[in-house]
């Protein structure tokens, strides 16, 4: 029951990511053809295209929930391939735990990143 | 529940790629997990590296000068060209779990018929619609910039 609701949360994180990095890819890969969100011209990367970005709430709040579903689909996917290997309960549950640990930490991490960034973004 | 000890149906790694009569969806399986290992390990480094913005102009500048150069073009659209794969054939595959493109239950006449023909058109279409997003990818990386 647990894995099946976390499958559906697999699942449910994928069908964000679909939009959300779909758009960042457009964003950042597509410019030359598409040119969207790049308000400065240029590259996608250059500092004045990162602050315009970074002054949006939207563009922040975006960062961040593509930040945690994919941090979800991506570390559960590997959870998911790491247990076909069928390894030892205990090292089955020590898994699990270095996994959100890891998951945890960089949400944390790329929130505040991405917070402060929205910060700095908005006094440049 | 008791192992089955002469069956064990785990093949570990070794069974994305071989132990069996695989068909294409076997291949197509196996390249969604390589993609997804690959992006999740570019992502975990993609994070930590694009943090710097929060530490200004200086800082983002001097992390983007580190990850530039052509090997990184090359790598950045090797990315691009596994999510390409990666959510497209997602999106095939959680219609495949919601039984969307998979047929309704038939009684098993011969000539038999199983779910994946009636899935291959979708899997076809998919591969397609990567392979446009492929070309449009490398034009817009290598060409029009």
């Amino acid at each position: 029951m647990r894995d099946q609701k976390l499958w559906t949360w697999h699942l449910a994180a994928g069908a964000i990511i679909l939009f959300l990095l779909g758009l960042h890819m457009a964003i950042m890969h597509l410019d030359a053809l598409l040119g969207i969100f790049n308000p400065a011209g240029g590259h996608p990367i250059d500092w004045a295209n990162v602050v315009a970005r970074g002054q949006s709430m939207a563009f922040t709040m975006n960062y961040i929930l593509l930040l945690g579903a994919a941090l979800f689909h991506g570390l559960y996917g590997l959870r998911n391939i790491l247990f076909e290997l069928d390894p030892a309960p205990p090292l089955k549950k020590a898994l699990s735990w270095v996994l959100i640990l890891v998951g945890v930490g960089l949400f944390i991490f790329g929130t505040w990143a991405a917070w402060v960034g929205h910060q700095v973004a908005s006094i440049t | 529940m008791a192992k089955d000890r002469r069956h064990p149906n785990r093949l570990g790694i070794w069974g994305w790629v071989g132990g069996g009569s695989w068909g294409p969806d076997r291949y197509l399986y196996t390249l969604h997990r390589i993609t997804g290992l690959g992006l999740l390990a570019y992502f975990l480094v993609h994070v930590v590296v694009t943090s710097s913005r929060a530490l200004g102009e200086a800082a983002w500048e001097a992390s983007m000068a580190r990850v530039s150069g052509p090997l990184f073009v090359l790598g950045e659209y090797l990315v691009f060209v596994a999510f390409a794969f990666h959510v497209i054939n997602g999106v095939r595959l959680f219609f495949a779990e919601l039984g969307w493109g998979i047929g309704k239950p038939i009684e098993p006449i011969y000539p038999y018929r199983n779910c994946l023909d009636d899935q291959r058109p979708w899997a076809l279409g998919a591969l397609l619609l990567i392979a446009v997003l492929v070309v449009v990818g490398a034009l817009d990386f290598f060409v029009w910039h």
